[in-house]
């Protein structure tokens, strides 16, 4: 059974939020149950952001998650924030091209991944999020790279859709991290 | 026998309750006429507001809405927005307007509302009794300005018309007066004016009237005109402050 | 089943009221609900509606006011303190007998407070808010698809009973996003509005809106009329949803978003061996006494832990119905936070331990 949750955060601008309705509705495609739930307000003009996003084959209880059991950080006060929260057993997940410290916890699995320096070489610092993304579904199951690509023509506007070859390459070389 | 003057049906047969030499009588029964000789009263939403004519929807014969005070033109502006074709005007006093309304008709008219508002200036309050409006005249005793409104500690006289000219949304403004058969003649003039305004869209439309309150102002009916005249006028001068040009 | 979408809570009200043939939203952008009114300015233009920033929340609930005169459905939202400035016209609103949904999307109080999440506003909502002998209908939602059909409804009801009804949400159900489905077609009803101020048209006798009446015997009159209405509603209309509760020991007390975080405990709770139930409100006015009080008479029911981000509101209804036949605990949260399931769950061990 699957029934889990993701924080992501990072700063204003880096996509964290999109990035999580992208989980939530790969999910959906799957027929699971999900919930996204941002900071908001003024929080969000102070330049951070976030939001947890829980995927469940069960009606959700609350959408607000105090025990992730993946975080997702694109900075480093996102990491100090949330990593105490993390179930025990959980993952956490770095840009590493821009967090350069590691959690202190050792009951947990670590992945970092130089995500900006891929999306880069991709062509646009957009695809970062989406590497993070690839790994959260290799690394989990919570949603396949199916229903990825299907969630990609769904949510994104035909004039962008030139982009999901792209978004898909990005999505396979973070599947990569969470094999190794 | 022919009829040479007969009750205008923009109002009901119900009797006035204002008191002697009140002027609400006289501006009610000219927006009344003008309904009539417009053939609008069938397609007229009336908003009353709070003040002595709280219940003048029993007066106008037309659908009327009774509006918190100070909110007539938030009101009307919900009605016209409804219901752009139908006619609608709101009918306020000074405390209503000027005093607790002032955020609803300055926002009703930049927004340009095609909605006509006819704004009763007697320079006080005269339902709750003779307080201090925001339009007193300097010196004026009321019962809330005993010793005479002193600017000092009560502030200056609000000259709303001039105010409301400055806003692009307001297209019609005219300040007129009651005191003789000329003046309501006029009066009645611009009441027409300002209904035909909104028939043609052209936006927010307002006529104020420098009326009088004997009862609160304590003076005789003919009395209280003279001081409208010699006291009220300076400060509230007469004409069109926007829309002197405007051909409707 | 129709296809579901991803969408915000926020969104989902505006999108609800415009299936529900509301074409009038009249609003003042305030945190967290703003994005009904970003959803209703960019949508009415498409369905020929109206939409008006208005200059204050005061002017909005009188636009409200005056559009639901004409008879038409109209929509305003806001959160808690531009409903604390909406309560005049509320108050109008139901003295006049006028149809009006009105949304409050809870955000912590007193005062400007801050923007996160609260139960706050239960008094405010459920026991008048404004001046005078009256009521809303309540509608406290706990999901987004619960809050698309509550929202329908909500005008059904407005219009059968000429009141407010009030959708009460706190900010975690306005922000959220979760899967809706709508359906093809709503089914809403069409009530005759014969008091509509729309001009006479032909009509014989002009028609009258107020809430002002002189004579005392008038107004007795008018308040008896309001009061009979509220009993046939309070035997109507109340929306409950009970879960769990057989051989239940403790009973939870929880709506909103409370209700879903309890939902988790529940099962929590049963790992521990502990049965626990619970009855959500749905409707908040008129409250589901009655359920309250069959399930205190239940002999497995050692007592109830009411769950609110709020000092404790409901709880006093809760109270109420229960009668003194169990005892009542409280757990709440206040200022934007949220209990923790752990929370919750440490309060239910010590009730069943006898601790409390």
């Amino acid at each position: 059974m699957i029934d889990f949750s993701i924080i992501l955060a990072g700063f204003g601008g880096q996509g964290v939020l999109s990035a999580g309705k992208m989980a939530a509705e790969s999910a959906l495609i799957e027929g699971k149950e999900v919930s996204w739930f941002p900071s908001y307000g003024p929080e969000m003009r102070g330049g951070t952001a976030n939001c947890s996003v829980v995927i469940s084959d069960e009606p959700i209880g609350s959408p607000v998650i105090n025990e992730p059991d993946v975080l997702i950080a694109l900075n480093q006060p996102s990491l100090e924030k949330f990593e105490d929260t993390l179930k025990p057993g959980g993952i956490i997940i770095i840009d590493s091209s821009l967090v350069k410290v590691s959690p202190k916890r050792t009951d947990i699995r670590f992945i970092p991944i130089n995500s900006s320096e891929i999306a880069s070489e991709l062509g646009s610092m957009a695809y970062a999020t989406i590497v993070l993304l690839g790994c959260v579904s290799a690394a989990t199951g919570a949603f396949t790279r199916d229903s990825f690509e299907k969630a990609l023509y769904d949510v994104l506007p035909e004039r962008r859709h030139h982009m999901i070859p792209n978004n898909l390459n990005a999505f396979d070389k973070g599947a990569e991290f969470a094999k190794q | 026998m022919a009829v040479v003057f007969q009750k205008t049906k923009g109002l009901t047969d119900k009797p006035f309750h204002y008191c002697p030499g009140c002027m609400h009588g006289i501006i009610h029964r000219l927006i009344a006429e003008v309904m009539e000789e417009m053939d609008i009263i069938d397609k007229t939403i009336g908003v009353a507001s709070v003040g002595c004519t709280y219940n003048n929807y029993d007066y106008f014969s037309c659908d009327m809405v009774q509006a918190a005070h100070g909110r007539a033109p938030a009101v009307a502006t919900g009605i016209k927005r409804c219901k752009p074709e139908e006619m609608v005007f709101t009918y306020q006093g000074d405390g209503d307007l000027a005093s607790i309304g002032t955020a609803e008709i300055v926002h009703a008219a930049a927004r340009g509302e095609k909605i006509c508002t006819f704004f009763v200036n007697n320079a006080v309050y005269g339902m709750t009794s003779g307080q201090m409006a925001p339009t007193t005249l300097l010196g004026q005793v009321t019962t809330t300005s005993p010793l005479g409104r002193d600017a000092e500690t009560r502030g200056y006289p609000i000259n709303v018309s001039e105010m409301l000219s400055t806003l692009t949304g307001a297209v019609y403004i005219e300040r007129v007066a009651l005191f003789d058969y000329k003046h309501i003649q006029e009066a009645k003039k611009a009441i027409a004016k300002a209904f035909r305004v909104q028939q043609q869209g052209l936006g927010f439309a307002m006529v104020e009237f420098l009326s009088t309150c004997p009862t609160n102002w304590g003076k005789e009916p003919i009395e209280a005109l003279e001081w409208c005249k010699e006291k009220m006028v300076p400060q509230y001068p007469l004409g069109v402050f926007k829309g002197k040009d405007l051909e409707v | 089943m129709a296809k579901r979408v991803l969408m915000k809570g926020n969104e989902v009200i505006a999108e609800a009221a415009i299936r529900a043939g509301c074409r009038h939203y009249f609003g003042y952008p305030i945190t967290p609900q703003t994005e009904v009114m970003h959803y209703m300015a960019r949508e009415m233009v498409k369905h020929g509606g109206t939409f008006v920033q208005a200059e204050s929340e005061v002017a909005a609930i009188n636009m409200v006011y005056g559009a639901a005169a004409t008879g038409e459905r109209v929509l305003t939202s806001s959160s808690s303190p531009g409903i604390s400035l909406k309560q005049e016209g509320i108050s109008y609103i139901a003295g006049a007998e006028l149809p009006a949904v009105v949304v409050n999307i809870m955000r912590g109080g007193p005062g400007l407070g801050g923007i996160l999440p609260s139960q706050g506003d239960y008094f405010q909502a459920t026991k008048g808010g404004g001046h005078g002998d009256y009521r809303n209908l309540v509608i406290a939602p706990a999901s987004v698809q619960e809050l698309y059909e509550l929202t329908v409804k909500a005008f059904d009801l407005a219009d059968q009973y000429r009141m407010v009804c009030m959708i009460l949400g706190d900010g975690t159900i306005g922000q959220m996003m979760e899967p809706v489905a709508f359906k093809e077609q709503e089914e809403t009803v069409e009530v005759a509005k014969p008091w509509a101020t729309t001009g006479m048209h032909g009509r014989q006798k002009h028609n009258t809106i107020t809430s002002i009446y002189i004579d005392p015997d008038d107004l007795e009159a008018k308040n008896r009329e309001l009061q009979e209405k509220y009993r046939q509603i309070e035997e109507k209309e109340v929306r409950f949803e009970s879960s769990n509760l057989d051989d239940a020991e403790i009973v939870i007390a929880a709506y909103g978003t409370c209700s879903r975080i309890c939902k988790n405990v529940i099962r929590q709770a049963a790992e521990l061996g502990i049965k626990v139930g619970m009855v959500r409100p749905i409707t908040l006015w008129p409250f589901p006494s009655k359920e309250f009080a069959r399930v205190a008479d239940m002999p497995s029911v050692k007592g109830f832990l009411d769950v609110e981000l709020s000092s404790g509101q409901m709880i006093e209804d809760v109270r109420l119905a229960v009668n003194g036949k169990k005892p009542v605990y409280f757990h709440g949260r206040m200022g934007g936070n949220l209990p923790t399931q752990k929370e919750i769950l440490d309060e239910i061990v010590k009730i069943h331990k006898g601790e409390m």
